[in-house]
């Protein structure tokens, strides 16, 4: 029986039930006894220039090996009047931005030192908030002239909604959060006697990371090598190399010295970056029946300090009419600089930000003509025989069952039972009001052009080794592609090894981002086994003097026979191998056929929130979540599970604040809002599975699509609670002060 | 100053500066690296260790604290010849982990929520598991692995 679709006990907990795994700050290699330690210092402040620098006398502290400055640098980033320096030179712009680096013998001497560094800044006027930004009065980069730093998206028509019965606008903020993986970055760094560079870092791909580094660094790709050990998490903030990477990489060659470098979780939660960061101004119109006729989404993005964030508000754009069949969509963005940490991807990146404009949208309108939500995603969801499907906004959905998601979904909850209990309790006049949330979404995955690598090799024992490109730090692919492997060649998953992470043997990948692995690292695996599975049946047929069309593989025992032969005479994998020489029986693939994937499902969240104190209670979450065929449902589960937390957690509590100087006032896991146990309720998950037409595996990414269903149905599910009382909206985080706060302002509207 | 401490049921004895907290004591003297650090301000439990049989947060204490106690950690759960503690078992059946970093902690403060409460229920488990973050399994199969490991039927 195929192992595929059941559920398998992932092969890489053993090591991390036992020891713990091995992330950057555990490593004891032999290149690293005796590595310096790594601090970097940071600003303080949020927008000054840098008047005075003295690290004179912490060179000259107990313990340390060096300090330096920009000024010690002899590498430069890319030309742009935005550049992102490796350390502040003249200015600094936010609050934990990279301004000297320390290295000390020992761990505690770091801390000494750095309180002996003498930096004056000359504060400047701190650019924070959306109008702040716009408004031009100071400039991140006065050279550039604008804190714009990209427009983008559709011109906007002024007929737009001239056939609507209804039109309403609405501004919503998708409030900055922290990603928060919890092992934070990490770092070692050492030279061989070669001068060849060897860099350990926390990373979602060793491979990008790699070009990123040596390009920093003027060294030829094959000079440095590049490995991702356990990685303690991710969720899109620890793709590639970071600039503290590159000062790593930098110090070991110039000191002389490995290096080991761990940032501290208050440095991380500012120094990392964040995520989402959004301002949207929405616009829908439409029918008193139902029909949406035009929807309108205007997006300023805070990019932070250094845009790196450009690309979020494109996807943002692509994905802006959701799962329905709009006539007009019109979407347009504008990235501004702020002094904040930069902005990046974090799980989702782009697309639940698009996905929240849209739901929240959907309600408002749903309230403005008195229907149920649900009724009136469901007037206007694609139709299955509309697919694929064109978007007005540009995208190209390939499947999609929107509207059985959504009835499956509101029937496993007891929808209509919950909304008559939500009467029940308003007729009552309970002082905790029940929400409904819904939310329906879609999503793109495997969105980029990029491709990944696979390779597959049979050992002279028979056993497998195969190597990915795909990066996994928490998603048990290996375990996924294990089941794979032992599903197409018939090797038991214990003979099977999966490598990945190492540059020197993976040299050229993509990695783990976007929810894009099982579709292209996955195939890449799967094509490679059927290249190595081609070789071997020419040499099976040479080995028993058959034609090739006449032997075949024995999945069930892993031989291989003759074609209605008795198995007695099967030949091994082993045998197989050893039969062809000198040569690996290998295959060593790029696959990049497959397109962009669009995942889709619903969400329905039930929230108590208290009206005297404006708690909310997340009571229950029901996700259904259609990615296509599973290969292992316990993995498959635990991505939406995870996913569902992030989800609720930025509907419910997190944020990253920062003062009107720029002092960010949640940078300790004290202060920031990490969502706990206590805060989320057991999931509830209903499956659906519709396949893809686009990879040979027809699945589509899971990584991220229960947080893009999740954090509106929190939020319609709270601003649901109110309704009754006036309310029509609440930003996210929907924290008891922002709910009481809410509450009185509607009640005083209507008094 | 001088440390004796029973770790994992092995008498150690070590010099360390007065500042070393538990947890660098534990990874960089005594090469225990399963213990991870997660934060800075006590609030992320990924440093949980027990120290007599009780949970505590190691980032929290000096190693001089712990001078004359016994801790127990990660690798102090699994036999000598291997076999898993009933904890790490139920945290791989149930899928219990993902990245793995937040598990050593969530492992140790398991055991003792069982030690208190041998049979708690799952609302209970999340209440004690309060001061153990974890990002990436939303917690519900981490609570699974709990009721399992306490012996009763995982019904979600």
């Amino acid at each position: 029986m195929s192992v595929m679709g059941t559920q398998v006990v992932r092969t890489e907990d053993q090591n991390l039930i036992t020891l713990g795994g091995h992330y950057v700050d555990d490593l004891r290699e032999p290149d690293l006894i005796g590595a310096g330690h790594v601090m970097f210092l940071r600003s303080p402040v949020a927008h000054a220039r840098i008047s005075a620098l003295d690290v004179s006398a912490a060179r000259e502290a107990p313990g340390v090996l060096a300090v330096y400055t920009a000024a010690d640098l002899d590498i430069t980033p890319a030309e742009s009047p935005t550049a992102e320096p490796f350390l502040a030179r003249d200015v600094v712009r936010y609050v934990g931005e990279p301004v000297a680096v320390v290295i000390t013998e020992q761990r505690y001497q770091l801390a000494d030192a750095a309180e002996l560094v003498d930096i004056d800044y000359d504060p400047l006027d701190a650019v924070i908030g959306f109008e702040n930004a716009l408004a031009d009065n100071t400039l991140l980069f006065p050279d550039s002239g604008s804190n714009v730093v990209q427009t983008h998206g559709a011109e906007f028509a002024e007929s737009t909604f001239a056939d609507c019965e209804v039109v309403i606008t609405r501004t919503i903020v998708n409030q900055r959060v922290a990603p928060a993986p919890l092992e934070v970055r990490s770092g070692a760094a050492a030279v061989a006697e070669d001068g060849r560079l060897t860099l350990w870092l926390s990373t979602q791909n060793a491979q990008i990371a790699r070009a990123t580094v040596a390009g920093a660094l003027g060294l030829e790709p094959t000079s440095v090598r590049v490995i991702a050990p356990d990685v303690g998490g991710g969720f899109g903030a620890k793709i590639g190399a970071d600039p503290e990477a590159v000062v790593l990489g930098w110090v070991t060659r110039t000191l002389g010295r490995s290096v080991t470098w761990t940032e501290t979780r208050s440095e991380n939660l500012t120094s990392m970056t964040h995520g989402r960061a959004q301002r949207q101004t929405f616009t829908i119109g439409g029918r008193r029946d139902g029909t949406v006729l035009a929807f309108r989404l205007e997006i300023v993005q805070d990019s932070g300090a250094y845009p790196r964030a450009s690309f979020l508000p494109t996807l943002t754009e692509l994905m802006s009419s959701g799962v329905y069949h709009i006539p007009v969509v019109e979407a347009a963005s504008t990235c501004v600089v702020t002094n904040t940490t930069p902005i990046a991807a974090y799980r989702g990146a782009g697309r639940p930000e698009a996905t929240a404009a849209i739901e929240r949208a959907m309600d408002v309108f749903a309230i403005e003509i008195g229907m149920d939500p649900a009724d009136v995603r469901r007037a206007n969801f694609i139709r299955p025989e509309e697919f694929p499907f064109a978007t007005a906004s540009g995208a190209n959905y390939d499947t999609g069952e929107y509207a059985k998601a959504l009835d499956l979904l509101l029937e496993s909850a007891g929808y209509q039972e919950l909304r008559a209990e939500q009467a029940r309790r308003r007729a009552a006049g309970d002082v905790v009001a029940l929400g409904l949330g819904v939310a329906s979404y879609v999503e793109i995955t495997g969105g980029d052009a990029g491709g990944e690598s696979g390779k597959v090799v049979i050992n002279r024992d028979g056993s497998v080794t195969a190597f990915t490109g795909s990066s996994p730090h928490g998603q048990g692919l290996g375990t996924t592609f294990k089941m794979m492997l032992a599903d197409q060649l018939g090797v038991p998953m214990d003979k099977i090894t999966i490598r990945h992470g190492d540059t020197d043997e993976v040299p050229k990948a993509v990695g783990t981002f976007g929810s894009r692995s099982l579709q292209f690292g996955g195939s890449a695996i799967r094509q490679a086994a059927e290249e190595v599975i081609a070789k071997a049946k020419e040499l099976v047929a040479d080995l028993v003097e058959a034609a090739p069309e006449d032997v075949e593989l024995n999945i069930e025992d892993g031989v291989w026979q003759v074609r209605g032969a008795p198995s007695a005479g099967a030949i091994s994998w082993a045998q197989v191998s050893e039969h062809a020489g000198e040569v690996d029986l290998a295959a060593d693939v790029w696959f990049s056929k497959v397109g962009p994937t669009f995942p889709f499902g619903a969400h329905l969240a039930v929230v108590e929130v208290d009206t005297e104190t404006g708690k909310v209670k997340l009571r229950r979450i029901i996700a259904l979540d259609d990615a296509g065929p599973v290969i292992n449902p316990l993995t498959f589960r635990g991505q939406r599970h995870g996913g569902l937390a992030q989800g609720s957690a930025q509907a419910l509590l997190e944020v990253m604040n920062y003062d009107e100087d720029g002092n960010p006032t949640t940078a300790t896991l004290a202060d920031y809002s990490f969502i706990t146990a206590t805060e989320l309720p057991d999931f509830e998950l209903v499956e659906m599975e519709t396949p893809t037409t686009r990879n040979p595996l027809g699945v589509k990414g899971i990584g991220e699509a229960a947080t893009i269903g999740s954090t509106p149905a929190v939020q319609n599910a709270v601003v649901d609670a109110l309704a009754h009382l006036g309310v029509r909206h609440i930003d996210m985080p929907t924290t008891p002060l922002r709910v009481w706060q809410t509450l009185n302002e509607a009640r005083r509207q209507s008094a | 100053m001088k440390v004796t401490i029973e770790v994992n049921g092995k008498t150690t004895t070590e010099d360390v500066e007065d500042r070393t907290l538990l947890v660098h004591h534990l990874r960089d003297t005594l090469g225990l690296t399963a213990t991870n650090i997660g934060c800075d301000t006590t609030s992320c439990g990924a440093c949980t260790v027990l120290l007599d049989g009780e949970s505590v947060k190691s980032c929290t204490m000096l190693a001089a604290q712990a001078d004359g106690h016994t801790v127990t950690t990660l690798e102090g759960l699994t036999g000598r010849d291997g076999e898993l503690h009933p904890m790490q078992e139920a945290f791989r059946e149930q899928h219990g982990l993902q990245c793995g970093f937040c598990t050593p902690g969530m492992i140790m403060a398991s055991v003792s929520i069982l030690k208190e409460n041998p049979t708690p229920t799952r609302e209970q488990v999340r209440q004690a598991l309060e001061g153990n973050l974890c990002r990436c399994t939303g917690y519900h199969n981490i609570v699974s692995a709990v009721i399992a490991a306490s012996g009763q039927e995982v019904d979600r």
